[in-house]
């Protein structure tokens, strides 16, 4: 018998897509039934209790969630959220209900011994509620109360070998594509460098010095599987200086019908008869190809590796073999100033261990923003109201055509006084002389 | 219950503690054929709805069944699915960036003994537990936030919304008959703890009222110049007021300058800004993260709000519902939304999907919104 009524959610469990209500109703059972007799360190109805609340926010189209008040592990300042309910005496059960963030493994690769044992732990010390995952990337961790936060830490890093993630105004959890894991299309190492550079930047992660957020994401190439170049202020993307690989023979098979094209992803409607003409070499953007009826050729010097001949042939072409990534800076969502896409900064850097290369750049921008960068500033922000050029400045890099879509529209230039023969400092008796008042 | 200690001494926090270790690295939990073909792949290829082969330089074949998920998932899930992953795929599994399960195995028979047990599994109301599908041109899951169920600024919930859409395009996510992949995002708010900003159709909670003043608790519970300082168009100022009897130090809001964006209570929790008769959600659409034929782009308001409409809100459901339909008979094989509504332009896009024009939908926000207007002769009626 559930704890409280909710007509309004039980609407949700119909319908073919896995249902949430359905799902945290099976926890609340089997915490009632509690058939693995643990000995629960919160209430045992917060999933009910988080069903009721919900409830009342489906009938009242409100939250019912306050601030997140300061909460935390001794020696941090980010890794769990701290969240009470604002209607505690209804719903004791989610009245303290923090958010722990767990740093996930590079790629969200999992073995079921790591994630049972994750799960015991919450099990014991927690809702036994989760997000696998959180937007950021994180293990989110939904719901506990403040004297199992120690607890929780000391079995993650002393049986599980893990940390936490990071919130507030840090560095947030880095995340990455699968890359060469899985993936054909990798220009380097995502979780590689993913991993190293967590590890490298753990006082940054877990200790909150920066004017707001700042995140790292790895794309192994242009299709931007982690949104890195939407999503964070540092967006290493995967890329190649050199030729496109093709296969001719494969591409003949393309064009024979004899392999799906895009890789089978549109086999559920009839497109009719692979096209390359069409499809690949009229959609390509830069109209660097050519098809003669029986060869493929690219003008590889013209190519901007947009990838849509390499994934609508993925047998045929690939990707250089000169590899690394583009470097972009400043994405972010809206608030405050708008959205940002990652502007291109380094249009090309070799990846390897141990990314020092990358690091530095980082650093020099990360003392830049430190200094300058207002309280509750991406640096997104910092960088349109200081200038591109003066990142360009921090970074120690030449500004390149490529840096931009089409040179400024107008001439306001702020040039330096020493491009200036003279500099700024003039004599104005001299002028005088030269010109009456 | 009695406290259960970790070993952990509150007497003294230092002794024994790890702390900096990190993450765990991701290779101690790659399955054999993943950590053997590593960086040595040659292609891979989609071969029903949510099943792909890759395929290694070595000649060995990794077959992926990708399951959608609600990403608010309980341990009893998980380890439901840790037993499948016992069972057919050596104890190992993924997840990925859209919340999508994804299990291995390097062995056909085993898949397809994998494809059916995931297929059979229901929750007790009735829904898939892992529907298998979210591959190539179709619609996958949707990348989301935490909305009522967690957040203190949502304008919105998120599972609810999620699972409500989810529900309506399931058709989608387990064909590929769109023109090309449809990524949907939603964030509660206009944070957008998610790629909303980029999407294909991003669904975002606003709010439509200016915060109230708790005057009783802004100096007590706030740093006033925060608040005002985290003010994008400066329509929060310090002010004094008469409050019981007695002048006190608050904040005064200048209605006509806010638009909702609800930094300020973020920053003072005596400005509360939820209101159940003013939230809802804004429709964007358009956007796209990655760079293939066009550069990526933002996602644009199409519909600048509808009413929250718990728990199915059916008017944002047929409004997505309609615009991939539009979408999937008119635009060319290869062309995301945002490029067939560019192709055609955004007049054609309104008037083909019947959507209406309205003045909310002209950008007024800062110096980008310039150049949104239409600076040219060329239009169509």
């Amino acid at each position: 018998m559930a704890k409280h009524a909710t007509p309004k959610l039980d609407q949700l469990e119909s319908g073919p897509w896995p249902s949430f209500v359905s799902d945290i109703k099976q926890e609340a059972a089997y915490r009632a039934a509690n058939p693995n007799k643990v000995e629960f360190q919160i209430p045992v109805d917060c999933p009910d209790d988080l069903l009721g609340v919900l409830e009342l926010s489906y009938n009242e189209r409100e939250t019912h969630w306050k601030h997140g008040g300061i909460v935390g592990v001794f020696g941090y300042g980010g890794g769990v959220i701290g969240r009470y309910c604002d209607q505690p005496e209804k719903f004791p059960g989610v009245a303290h209900f923090h958010t722990v963030r767990v740093n996930q493994p590079a790629g969200k690769y999992y073995t079921t011994k790591f994630l049972r044992e994750l799960c015991d732990l919450w099990d014991m010390r927690g809702s036994g509620l989760t997000n696998m995952h959180g937007s950021t990337g994180d293990i989110v961790l939904l719901g506990t109360q403040t004297p199992q936060l120690e607890e929780l830490f000391f079995e993650l890093t002393h049986k599980m070998g893990t940390d936490l993630g990071g919130s507030g105004s840090n560095l947030r959890t880095p995340a990455a594509c699968l890359g060469q894991s899985r993936c054909e299309y990798a220009c380097y190492d995502t979780q590689d460098m993913c991993y190293q550079l967590t590890m490298d930047y753990q006082d940054e992660l877990h200790r909150p010095a920066f004017p707001y957020k700042f995140k790292f994401k790895f794309d192994g190439c242009p299709n931007g599987c982690v949104a890195a170049m939407a999503r964070s202020d540092f967006a290493v993307v995967g890329t190649w200086k050199d030729d496109i690989r093709i296969d001719h023979a494969a591409v003949s098979a393309y064009v024979g019908g004899e392999f799906a094209p895009n890789a089978g992803a549109h086999s559920g409607r009839d497109w009719g008869k692979f096209d390359i003409q069409a499809e690949i070499v009229d959609r390509c953007p830069t109209q660097c190809m050519s098809w003669n009826g029986s060869k493929l050729s690219i003008n590889n010097k013209e190519c901007t590796r947009c990838m849509h001949c390499i994934n609508a042939m993925p047998r045929a072409l690939g990707i250089g073999n000169e590899r690394g990534a583009s470097i972009l800076v400043g994405a972010k969502a809206p608030v405050l100033d708008g959205a940002q896409m990652g502007s291109l900064l380094v249009p090309f850097v070799e990846v390897s261990q141990p990314y020092d290369e990358i690091k530095e750049i980082i650093e020099k921008i990360w003392d830049w923003w430190m200094e300058d960068g207002k309280n509750r500033e991406r640096l997104g922000e910092t960088i349109r109201r200081l200038s591109f050029q003066r990142l360009l400045e921090v970074v120690g890099l030449e500004a390149q055509a490529v840096h931009v879509k089409e040179p400024r529209h107008n001439p306001y230039i702020f040039f330096n006084e020493d491009e200036v023969p003279g500099g700024w400092e003039r004599d104005l008796e001299a002028y005088r002389s030269r010109h009456q008042r | 219950m009695a406290f259960i200690s970790s070993g952990y001494n509150p007497e003294k926090p230092m002794e024994n503690r790890i702390t900096d270790i990190g993450p765990r690295k991701y290779d101690e939990f790659y399955p054999p054929f993943i950590a053997k073909n590593k960086g040595k792949w040659l292609y891979h290829e989609i071969l029903e709805p949510g099943v792909l082969v890759h395929v290694a330089e070595s000649g060995d074949k990794v077959y992926t069944v990708r399951c959608g998920a609600a990403r608010l998932m309980s341990i009893t899930h998980l380890r439901e699915m840790c037993d499948i992953a016992d069972k057919y795929c050596g104890g190992y599994l993924r997840f990925t960036t859209r919340n999508n399960i994804e299990f291995m195995t390097d062995k056909e028979d085993v898949l397809k003994a994998l494809k059916a047990d995931l297929a059979s599994r229901k929750f007790s109301g009735g829904s898939f537990k892992f529907p298998i599908g979210g591959t190539g041109a179709g619609i996958t899951n949707i990348v989301h936030t935490q909305g009522w169920v967690h957040c203190h600024t949502p304008a919105t919930d998120a599972s609810g919304p999620v699972k409500a859409v989810m529900d309506e395009m399931f058709a989608d996510f387990q064909q590929m008959r769109l023109p090309a992949p449809v990524r949907i995002s939603l964030a509660c708010c206009i944070n957008m703890c998610g790629a909303v900003h980029c999407s294909d159709i991003g669904l975002v909670g606003i709010h439509r009222k200016p915060p109230m003043v708790d005057h009783e608790w802004a100096d007590r519970l706030c740093e006033i110049p925060l608040a005002v300082a985290s003010c994008p168009t400066a329509a929060v100022r310090p002010t004094k007021v008469e409050y019981k009897g007695e002048k006190v130090n608050s904040i005064a809001i200048k209605n006509d300058r806010c638009m909702y964006c609800g930094n300020c209570y973020t920053m003072c929790p005596a400005l509360p800004i939820s209101d159940g008769q003013g939230d809802g959600m804004a429709i964007m659409v358009g956007g796209k993260v990655s760079n293939r034929i066009s550069m990526p782009k933002f996602s644009k308001v199409v519909v600048a709000y509808i009413a929250n409409d718990p728990p199915r809100w059916k008017k944002v459901t047929d409004v997505v519902k309609h615009i991939v339909e539009v979408y999937a008979a008119n635009a060319k094989k290869y062309e995301r939304l945002g490029e067939w509504a560019e192709r055609i332009g955004w007049e054609r896009f309104f008037s083909i999907t019947g959507l209406k024009f309205t003045y909310h939908l002209i950008d007024d926000f800062r110096e980008p919104a310039y150049y949104t207007w239409r600076q040219s002769t060329q239009f169509k009626f």
